[in-house]
C-alpha cells in the first residue's frame, strides 16, 4: 500500500510536470495553503474558520481582501462569500483584512500570456492555469486588471461554503445528529425540529472542524445573493462622511507631513535651506529623503505652508526634458531594433499593400495622470518594535516588503491597515507614498503621524500612463478591409512599474499592444505589431493600462477602413466578428441607440467596440455640432461580463469607465518641460463636469463563457466612440487626443 | 477662537488664516469634508456656512461668522437627510470621496430651490469634480431627493 502511494505521487509528479514545466518541483508546496493570517491576531473568543471568515460574540465579519476604490468590490466579494455561507448582508460586517500572500491574486497574470482572452484552446488555457503557479509563489495581493471577480468567484464562494461546512459539523456534533439532518438559514444551523443554534454559538466547536478542501457550490439556479443588485455595504457611510479613507485615519498624539520631492521625477536634491520653514507656525521637524523633503507640523496645512516656504536646488531629470521629445523618442521607435511583440501577423499584410491604394494615417495620445481625488497619503507609526501603517493601497503585501527594507523589523512586526481608497485607477499600486510616510515614522519614532501630499505635489509626482503613436496601413476592398498594418509604440507599463516594485519581467510586454492585437475581428491580411520605446518618465498602469490608448488607435483606424470602403461603421464591424458574444454586443448596442435611425441636422453618431480584460463592449455616442461646439447627446453601451453578480454595480462601473475615458478622450493632457509636470492641479487638468455629461444607458449580457470583471473595459470604447460621432457630425478625422486640441466642445 | 460646528460651540487655536476646512479636519478631527485640490476647483470640501455652501478649502476660518455645517450635520447613518436618503437609494457613491461636497451642494441648492430644472442641476453641481463618473446617478438622486421633500 505504502509502495503504491509513493508510485502514484511520483506519476503525479511527472504528470505536473508535464504541465506545469520547472515547477513540478514545488508542486506540494504549490498547493499548499497559506497560513490563515487571521490566527496571529485573534481575540480570546473569536474563531477564524477561513482567512475570510471571522467570528465572535458580536457577529461574523467576511474578509474582502481587496482594495476598495470605487468598484464595489467589498460588496461582491463579501455577496460571494454569504451566499455560500447562508447570511445576509446586512448581518454581517465587511472589512478588507490583514496584508498577507494568504489573499494572493490567482488571476492577475492571466492578462500577461500571449493568447486572445477570446482563444479558449487547450494551449491557451494551460497557459492561463500556469500563470497561478508563479502567482502563487508571487504572493502578491494586489487589485487590477480588472481581475478580483476571475480570481475570487469560486475562492470567495468556496470560503464561504467550507465555513458552513465546518459550523454544520459542529451543530452535527453538538446535537448528535447528522449533518444531513441539518440545513442553515440567515446566520444560523436549524435542526430538523426548527430549532436553531446561531453561528456565533458554535463558532468556537466549528474552529476545532476540518476545513474541507473542495467544498461542493450551491449551483447558480439557487443563488439568493448572487445575480441580484445589492445595496452597496459602503454606500450609507459614504453618504453621511463617515466612511473612513486612508486621509480621515485618526490616532491619538497625531502629527501631519506633506513631503516636497523633485518636481523633476527621481532627479536628485543638492541642497536644501528650511531656516525660514523651521521658524514657522506648527511645525515640528524638517527630515531630509531621498530627493527631498519631509515636514512635519502640528496640522496639514501648516505642513503645507512651510514646505512651501523651502528653498531648494534640485538636480535634474533622468529623463528628456521635455514630452515632445518624448513623443519624438516614441516616433523615433518603430525599427526592428524595438520591436517588442508581433502576435497577430495573419496572410501577408506586405504583399496585399503593394498593389493597393494604401490608407495611411499616425495616430497619438499624450501621457495621462491618475488625478484620484484622494491625494496620495500614508499613516505610520514605529512604536516598541512594532510598525502600523495605515493606507490606501492596492498592493498591501508589497508595504510589508518595503517596510522590511526600510525599517529592518521582521514582517511578523509590521501590520498594514487598508481603508477606502478616494480613487485608485492604478494609482494606489504604486508605494512612494508608502515609503515616505514609514522614512517619517523612523524619523518620528514612538508618534504617529499622516503624511498627506498636496494636489500639485500629487499631480507632478505621479506615475503616468505613457504617451503613444500608431501607425496604420490599410487597403480595403468591395466594402471591406483587405489589409491591416498597425503599428504601436510606447514605452513599457509593465518594466516600469515591475521594476520599481522588484519583480523581475522578461520577454514583450502585451500592454503596449493590448486590445489591439487580439481584437476579434476577421481580416484577411492583419498584423499588429508593438514597438518598445525606453524608459523615459516613470509609468504605470492607468485604468485599462494599454487598451487606454490602443481602443482609440484600433476602433479609429476600423472606422477611417469602413469610410474608405463605402461601408456602415456598425454593419462592416459586425460582418468582421469572428466571436459571438462580441458580435451580440454590436448587435444589442445598434439595437438600443436606433443605429442608422433617422437624426437630427447636424448630429452624428459614432460606434466603436473593444474587447479588454476578455469583456466584450460596443458603445454608440451621438453627438450634435453647434455653433459653440461639440456636444454630447447620448451613450448607449452593451457589455458581456459572461456572468453578472451585481446588474446595478456594473451599470456604475460601466457608466464610470466611460465618463472616465471621455474625460481623458476630451481634456486629457500632461505636458512635460524643463523636466516638470506643467499641469498642477485641476485648473489645468480638470475632469468632465456633470453638465457636459449626458445620459448612458447599459445593456449587460452574459454569453460570455466565463466571469469577467468590468472595472476597465468600459474605458477603451469612449474615445473611439466620440472620435468617430465628430467625424460622422462634422466630417473631420481627429486622430490626436485630447479632442479638445481640435475641435471646441460646449 | 470661538467656531460653532453642527450646533456644538468649539474653541480652536489656529492661524487666523487657515482654511476652514483644516481647522475641521486636523484640528477638530471632523474628517466628512475631504481634501482634493485646496483651491476652489474640485468641491470635495463644500460645507454650508449659514445655509450657504462654501469651499472650506480656501475659506480662512476667521472670516466664518455664524454656523458651520459639515456632512456629518447634515444627517446621521440613523437620521439621514433627505438628499442623503436619495444617494443611498439611488446608489450613488463608487469611491465616495467627493459624496460629501456632491451631498452639500445639492443639500444647499434644496434648500434654495425645491424644484431645480435641469439646467439649475448642472449650474449648481458643476462645481464639484467626481473621478468615479457617478454624475448620471447624482442627477437622478438630486431629482429624487427634490420629489422626496416636497411629499414633505
Amino acid at each position: 500500500m505504502g509502495k503504491l502511494k509513493t508510485i502514484t505521487r511520483r506519476t503525479l509528479l511527472i504528470g505536473s510536470a508535464a504541465v506545469a514545466g520547472g515547477f513540478a518541483v514545488g508542486y506540494w508546496q504549490y498547493k499548499r495553503p497559506y497560513d490563515n493570517p487571521l490566527l496571529a491576531d485573534l481575540d480570546e473568543g473569536e474563531s477564524a474558520l477561513t482567512p475570510y471568515v471571522r467570528i465572535d460574540q458580536q457577529g461574523i465579519t467576511i474578509i474582502t481582501p481587496r482594495a476598495e476604490m470605487g468598484q464595489g468590490v467589498h460588496t461582491t466579494l463579501a455577496a460571494l462569500v454569504a451566499e455560500e455561507l447562508g447570511v445576509e448582508l446586512d448581518d454581517v460586517t465587511v472589512e478588507h483584512g490583514p496584508a498577507s500572500k494568504a489573499y494572493f491574486n490567482e488571476a492577475i497574470l492571466e492578462e500577461a500570456v500571449p493568447f486572445a482572452q477570446t482563444d479558449l484552446g487547450r494551449m491557451a488555457e494551460g497557459a492561463r492555469a500556469f500563470t497561478k503557479v508563479p502567482a502563487k509563489f508571487l504572493g502578491l495581493q494586489v487589485t487590477g486588471g480588472s481581475s478580483s471577480m476571475p480570481d475570487g468567484f469560486a475562492k470567495m464562494r468556496k470560503a464561504g461554503a467550507a465555513a458552513r461546512s465546518m459550523l454544520l459539523a459542529a451543530a452535527s456534533e453538538r446535537l448528535g445528529v447528522g449533518v444531513e439532518a441539518l440545513s442553515v438559514d440567515n446566520g444560523a444551523v436549524v435542526a430538523a425540529d426548527g430549532s436553531r443554534i446561531a453561528y456565533v454559538d458554535l463558532a468556537a466547536a466549528a474552529a476545532s472542524q476540518r476545513a474541507p478542501n473542495d467544498p461542493d457550490l450551491k449551483p447558480h439556479s439557487e443563488w439568493r445573493l448572487l445575480g441580484r443588485s445589492l445595496p452597496r455595504v459602503d454606500v450609507v457611510g459614504k453618504s453621511t462622511g463617515t466612511a473612513e479613507f486612508g486621509v480621515d485615519i485618526r490616532l491619538p498624539g497625531m502629527l501631519y507631513a506633506t513631503v516636497k520631492m523633485n518636481p523633476r521625477l527621481g532627479g536628485p536634491m543638492f541642497s536644501f535651506d528650511a531656516d525660514a520653514a523651521r521658524a514657522m507656525p506648527g511645525v515640528k521637524d524638517i527630515i531630509a529623503l531621498d530627493g527631498g523633503v519631509a515636514v512635519v507640523a502640528t496640522n496639514s496645512w501648516y505642513a503645507f505652508k512651510a514646505a512651501d516656504a523651502i528653498v531648494f536646488d534640485w538636480g535634474d531629470a533622468p529623463y528628456p526634458s521635455t514630452s515632445a521629445a518624448m513623443l519624438e523618442a516614441i516616433g523615433a521607435s518603430f525599427t526592428d531594433e524595438y520591436q517588442d511583440s508581433r502576435h497577430r501577423d495573419d496572410g501577408d499584410v506586405d504583399d496585399a499593400l503593394v498593389e493597393a491604394d494604401v490608407i495611411e494615417g499616425e495616430y497619438r495620445v499624450p501621457f495621462l495622470a491618475h488625478a484620484t481625488l484622494e491625494p496620495m497619503n500614508a499613516t505610520a507609526l514605529l512604536k516598541d518594535g512594532r510598525l502600523d501603517v495605515w493606507a490606501g493601497t492596492q498592493v498591501p503585501t508589497q508595504v510589508i516588503k518595503e517596510a522590511v527594507a526600510i525599517t529592518g523589523l521582521d514582517e511578523d512586526a509590521i501590520r498594514v491597515h487598508t481603508p477606502y481608497m478616494g480613487g485608485g485607477f492604478g494609482r494606489r499600486a504604486e508605494m512612494d507614498i508608502v515609503k515616505q510616510a514609514i522614512s517619517v515614522a523612523v524619523a518620528m519614532e514612538g508618534t504617529p503621524v499622516k503624511t498627506t501630499w498636496t494636489r500639485e505635489e500629487d499631480m507632478t509626482h505621479d506615475q503616468y500612463r505613457p504617451a503613444a503613436i500608431a501607425r496604420f496601413r490599410g487597403a480595403v476592398a468591395d466594402g471591406r478591409p483587405v489589409a491591416l498594418d498597425l503599428q504601436l509604440a510606447t514605452v513599457s507599463v509593465i518594466a516600469s512599474q515591475m521594476g520599481r516594485l522588484g519583480i523581475p519581467a522578461a520577454g514583450p510586454d502585451v500592454s503596449i499592444v493590448q486590445s489591439a492585437w487580439d481584437q476579434p475581428y476577421g481580416i484577411e491580411n492583419y498584423r499588429v505589431t508593438g514597438y518598445r520605446t525606453p524608459a523615459m518618465i516613470p509609468v504605470t498602469s492607468w485604468r485599462a493600462v494599454g487598451a487606454s490608448q490602443n481602443g482609440f488607435f484600433h476602433e479609429g483606424v476600423i472606422d477611417e477602413l469602413a469610410i474608405a470602403a463605402g461601408a456602415d461603421p456598425l454593419e462592416m464591424r459586425l460582418s468582421l466578428m469572428t466571436h459571438e458574444p462580441s458580435r451580440r454586443v454590436l448587435q444589442a448596442v445598434a439595437e438600443m441607440s436606433d443605429w442608422g435611425g433617422p437624426l437630427p441636422a447636424n448630429h452624428g453618431k459614432g460606434v466603436a467596440f473593444v474587447y479588454s480584460f476578455g469583456v466584450s463592449v460596443a458603445q454608440v455616442i451621438e453627438v450634435a455640432n453647434t455653433s459653440a461646439g461639440i456636444r454630447l447627446i447620448d451613450v448607449w453601451v452593451a457589455a458581456d461580463v459572461g456572468i453578472a453578480l451585481d446588474p446595478r454595480n456594473i451599470e456604475g462601473q460601466l457608466q464610470g469607465g466611460i465618463i472616465f475615458g471621455l474625460t481623458a478622450a476630451i481634456k486629457g493632457e500632461i505636458t512635460v518641460a524643463d523636466g516638470q509636470v506643467e499641469q498642477k492641479n485641476f485648473n489645468t487638468y480638470d475632469g468632465l463636469r456633470l453638465r457636459q455629461v449626458p445620459g448612458i444607458s447599459v445593456n449587460v449580457l452574459e454569453n460570455g463563457s466565463k466571469i469577467r470583471g468590468i472595472g476597465e473595459p468600459g474605458l477603451p470604447p469612449a474615445a473611439p466612440a466620440l472620435a468617430n460621432a465628430i467625424y460622422a457630425a462634422t466630417g473631420q478625422r481627429i486622430r490626436e487626443l485630447p479632442l479638445e486640441k481640435h475641435i471646441n466642445f460646449v | 477662537m470661538k467656531l460653532n460646528v453642527n450646533g456644538i460651540e468649539h474653541d480652536v487655536d489656529v492661524a487666523p488664516e487657515m482654511p476652514l476646512l483644516w481647522v475641521l479636519r486636523d484640528a477638530l478631527d471632523i474628517t466628512g469634508p475631504k481634501f482634493g485640490c485646496g483651491i476652489a476647483m474640485c468641491g470635495a470640501c463644500t460645507v454650508h456656512v449659514n445655509g450657504q455652501p462654501v469651499r472650506a478649502c480656501v475659506f480662512p476660518v476667521s472670516a466664518v461668522t455664524g454656523e458651520v455645517t459639515t456632512i456629518e450635520g447634515l444627517g446621521t447613518p440613523d437620521a439621514m437627510h433627505a438628499v442623503q436618503q436619495a444617494w443611498v437609494e439611488e446608489q450613488v457613491a463608487q469611491c465616495g470621496y467627493c459624496q460629501s461636497g456632491q451631498i452639500m451642494s445639492a443639500a444647499a441648492l434644496l434648500a434654495s430651490n425645491p424644484q431645480p430644472s435641469d439646467d439649475d442641476i448642472d449650474q449648481a453641481m458643476s462645481g464639484n469634480l467626481c473621478r468615479c463618473g457617478t454624475y448620471p446617478r447624482i442627477r437622478a438622486a438630486v431629482r429624487a431627493a427634490a420629489d422626496k421633500l416636497a411629499e414633505g
